[in-house]
Parts: structure tokens; sequence; C-alpha cells
């Protein structure tokens, strides 16, 4: 048997009733194993913005999710616009979401600077036209 | 005392072994196992819902009889103010409470009357700890266990402050024995509970290490009787003056009672189960945001939902608007030195019940054997296994309680292959 477990899900384009169903599926497996709360919740978070963020801008994608003794993984892959300036995205309160997006309260230009404050290594990597990915890590122990 | 004591109870002879319990229980704590369900008592809450769904009245809940009057020498009702919403066309609480005196109590003592109290006690505690909020509600006692064995992250939010009627018992013994001059043992002090997590919350309090309440009996068990002395008390108009609360108070009987009473109307106020579950969801992953105050009834409609409660819970919860239509807002006060211990004095922690493994790798094996499973059931979640989802059969076999055979679809599968491999030894 493999040491690690591996997870994959599908997030749909603007399906905001759906997102979040990845994200508590982890959370609860991390529960069964018996992770530290404060682990499980920065994976939460994280991983929802993560979700919501490919709801909004990336025509959906594909996470997955590893899980170790020593950490969580997390690739959040899209086929989205890109993401032009990714300093200026980093940004708290900085956001291209429609006005559309922000009714629903989202958009608040929180998405990326709450993945990178909640995950201990997060990594971007966008072209334009092309897609992003996301990786994140956090760690267990 | 077990830390896990739950008041749902199973009468084994009534059950059926049907699945309709297993499908409503919202921790998923029971299974159906050799054509009876059992309850895991680390995952029941207490919220009684398998006790509202059982086609055979199966499922009970443990509480006091009423023969309870009888081991103290003095005894005081505390009535909940889901109580009165129970009744048609009631105007004068008074009523009620004086039907309680002639019912065997010596005095009465208001839930209601001490959840203004708290109200009061919650407002200071609001304002002085700003940085915490939003507070969660801790006067259900379902949800307080609900968040101990499943949202850890949310324990810090809880309201530390008792129970109205934890309160009120303290009030209420304090007043007995300043009346009476017995001794405090010989008091009994007897909640008019409409559901059954009281009792566990009674015999094993969550954040405070003993409670004041002596008792628990039900309302539908006192309800006939308190009928027909309630019309007796009207008809020789023997009314006693014994109300000690107002609009605040008798609010708490229902949804957004609580936080009706905190002057406030940056609240949320959520009820039924699986409701209170997605916005406890929903406030772990931080979706929720900028609230002081956060109420949580496990049953539909408040407490006037409890299963232990005769009405209709919405029109009880009419029935409350009414009666207090043309009362004061709050007939109790704090003065100074009247209220103490009213503030949790034991930290909850979170139990990790659902956790597969005390060791992390083997956790994760474990994890990933449910999954694999998962991809072997057919994801019918028939229940026919005796497990609510298909997913929780792999666990339960995972964890070694159950056998992949339960399923019956897999069963299947193998006696076919069964009867393909002796058809081809007859040939």
């Amino acid at each position: 048997m493999s040491k690690n477990i591996q997870l994959n899900y599908q997030v749909s384009a603007e399906d905001f009733t759906r997102a979040g169903e990845a994200s508590s599926d982890v959370k609860s497996k991390l529960k069964q194993m018996g992770v530290n709360p404060e682990i499980i919740r920065k994976v939460a978070i994280a991983m929802y913005e993560g979700e919501i963020n490919m709801v909004i801008h990336a025509q959906g994608g594909a996470i997955q999710v590893t899980l170790s003794p020593e950490e969580v993984h997390m690739v959040l892959k899209d086929k989205g616009p890109g993401i032009p300036d990714i300093e200026l995205a980093m940004q708290a309160g900085y956001s291209t979401a429609p006005d559309k997006v922000r009714s629903l309260g989202f958009g608040a230009g929180m998405g990326l600077p709450n993945m990178k404050k909640y995950s201990d290594v997060m990594n971007i990597e966008t072209e334009l036209g092309i897609g992003t990915t996301v990786t994140m890590t956090v760690k267990i122990q | 005392m077990d830390k896990f004591f739950t008041a749902v109870r199973l009468q084994e002879d009534l059950c059926k072994g049907c699945i309709n319990c297993i499908k409503r229980c919202p921790t998923q704590a029971i299974r159906v196992r050799k054509g009876k369900a059992v309850i895991t008592k680390e995952f029941c809450i207490d919220c009684g819902e398998c006790i509202r769904i059982c086609p055979h009245h199966a499922k009970l809940a443990v509480y006091d009889p009423l023969s309870i009057l009888e081991d103290y020498e003095y005894t005081v009702a505390l009535p909940a103010p889901a109580l009165y919403g129970q009744f048609n066309n009631l105007e004068d609480v008074n009523i009620v409470l004086t039907a309680l005196k002639k019912f065997g109590f010596h005095d009465v003592y208001e839930v209601s009357g001490a959840a203004e109290l708290v109200s009061e006690l919650s407002r200071k505690y609001l304002e002085e700890q700003e940085q915490k909020m939003p507070f969660i509600s801790t006067a259900c006692p379902s949800v307080v266990r609900l968040i101990r064995v499943r949202f850890p992250g949310l324990l810090e939010h809880l309201l530390p402050i008792k129970a109205p009627v934890d309160l009120a018992a303290a009030l209420a013994r304090e007043k007995a024995v300043k009346e009476t001059g017995l001794p405090a043992e010989k008091i009994g002090i007897i909640f008019i509970s409409p559901c059954p997590a009281k009792v566990s919350a009674v015999k094993n309090p969550l954040g405070y290490s003993k409670s004041e309440v002596d008792g628990v009996i039900a309302i539908k068990d006192i309800y006939p009787r308190l009928i027909s002395l309630m019309k007796e008390v009207e008809e020789k108009q023997q009314i006693e003056n014994l109300a000690i609360s107002g609009k605040i108070g008798i609010s708490w009987g229902g949804t957004g009672g609580e936080a009706g009473g905190l002057l406030t109307d940056n609240y949320l106020a959520a009820d039924g189960i699986e409701n209170v579950i997605r916005v406890l969801e929903d406030l772990e992953d931080q979706k929720i945001s900028s609230l002081e105050f956060i109420e949580l009834n496990a049953c539909n409609g408040g407490c006037v939902g409890g299963v232990l409660t005769v009405e209709n819970p919405f029109v009880a919860k009419v029935k409350l608007i009414r009666l207090r239509k043309y009362m004061p807002v709050a007939c109790n006060h704090l003065d100074g030195s009247e209220v103490k211990h009213w503030e949790w004095n034991r930290e909850v922690n979170y139990e990790p019940v659902f956790k597969l493994s005390e060791d992390l790798q083997e956790s994760i094996t474990m994890l990933a054997k449910v999954e694999e499973l998962c991809e072997k059931f057919p994801g019918l979640d028939c229940g026919s296994c005796g497990a609510p989802t298909c997913k929780a059969l792999a666990e339960d076999v995972v964890r070694g309680v159950a056998g992949e055979q339960d399923c019956i679809h897999i069963l299947r599968q193998y006696i076919h292959r069964l009867s393909d491999e002796i058809s081809k030894f007859d040939n």
C-alpha cells in the first residue's frame, strides 16, 4: 500500500452552490486522520479560496490533494485566462471579479492573499490564455 | 459520569430494523446490525431526530418519572419557556404556574426569568470580549456537543455562559433554602423540559462541573393533567402572581429569541440540525464574517420543537408571540451581587471521535482503503447493509466492524460468481 493518499476533485465553472465540496471533503478526511484542528482550518480556508477562484475566474478546473503524515499538498489546475500581474493579484483587496460575483459577496480581493496566509508554501505558475496552476502545502507535523 | 452519556435509548423489542433512523441521524451514529438499531454513543449528540422519525417508536429518551417529586421534601418546578407555547388561548402564564403548584410542586421558578439575566450577562460579555466575535450560543446542549466532536476550530467562539435553566436552578435553590430553612439537598429542583438533550446536560454538563438541576421531566408527561388543572385554576379564579419574566425571557422558547434579547440585529439564527451543521461548516471555513452572535437550535423552530413537547413547533411559536404581546420587555435585571457563578468554569475540549486511528500513517492507509471500497460499492446509499451510506459502510469495514459482503450488491455479485463456478463443474 502506498504511503500517501491522493484525492482528485473536479471544480465546475460558475457553480457557486457546489464550490466548497472539495475542501469540505478534505476537511472531513483530515478530521478522520486526527489532524490538529488549527491545521485543518488552514487547509480548509486555503483550499476553499482556491476553489472559489477557479469558479469565479477560471471556468473551473481540477484539484489534486495528497495527504501524507507530514503534509497536505494541493495542486489546483485550471485552463483559465491566467493572471497578468501576480504581484498585483497578491495584494489584499485587489480584485478583477465582475459585479455579478461581488453582489454574491465574493470577489473581495482576499483569495490569493488568504491562500498565501494559510499555506506554508505556495507557488503560482501562470500563462496568459493557457491557465494557472497553484500549488499549496500545509505542514501537518 | 461517562463523558459520552446520552439520553437516547433503543427499546429493542419494538425495533424492526428498518433503516429510517440511520438515514436521519445527522452524525451517522446509528447502524442496523442483526436486525436491530445500534447507537454509537460517542457520535450521538442527543438531537432526538431518531426519536422523531422512528415509525415503531423504538427510540426513547431517558428522563425522570413524575414520581421524582416524592424524593424531595420541597420541590421547585422550572418551566421552560417552550411550555407556554403548548396551550391554546393562554393569556396569562400565571395560570400555568399556579397549575404547576396544584400539580404537586411547592414553588415555581420561571426559566424565562433567568433567561433575561442570561441575556443581560451576554450583552455585557459581548461588549467586553469583542475581539472573540462571533459568539455562538451555548443554550442548546446538542449544538455544544456537536461542536465538541465535529467543529474543533469553533470551540473558542462558544459563549461561556450557563444556559438559563442552570442559572434558574441555582437561583431557585437559593430562594428555596432562604424561604424554607431546609438543607439544599432536601430541595428538588425539577426542570420541565422540551428535550432529552437537557437530561444529558444535567448529568454531564459541558462547560461547568455540576448542574444545579436535580431532575428532568418531560413536558408531554405533565401536559394532560396540567391542562385540567389550568382549567380549574381559571374557573375558580385562584390565579397566583408567580410570573417573573417579560418578552425577552419568554422569547427564548423559539428560534431567534435568544438573539433578540441581545438587542443587536447583527446576528444569525438557524434551527433544524441539518441547517445548524451547514452554518457551522460555513463558519469553520470563514465564509460568514462580521457577525456578533450566532444562535443555533437543533430542533426546528427552536426549543418549542423539542421531541418532548406536544404542540406543532410552528404553532407553538405563534402562541408564544401572541402571549408576549402585552408583556413588559423584561422583568428581571442584574442588580450587583444577585447572580453568581454564571460563567463556565471548565474548558470544553475537542473530542476527535471520528478519528480512524491514533497513528497518522495508519489513518491515511485506512482512508485509502475507504476510497478503494467506495469505488467498489454501488454508491446507491440504499441502507440495506445497515449503514446510512456506502461511504459509512466503507468506514465500518475499515474500522473492522462490518464486512464488505454486508453490501447486498457485492454479495449478489459474489453469489453470481459462485454459481458460475459451480455450473462449470456441472458441465
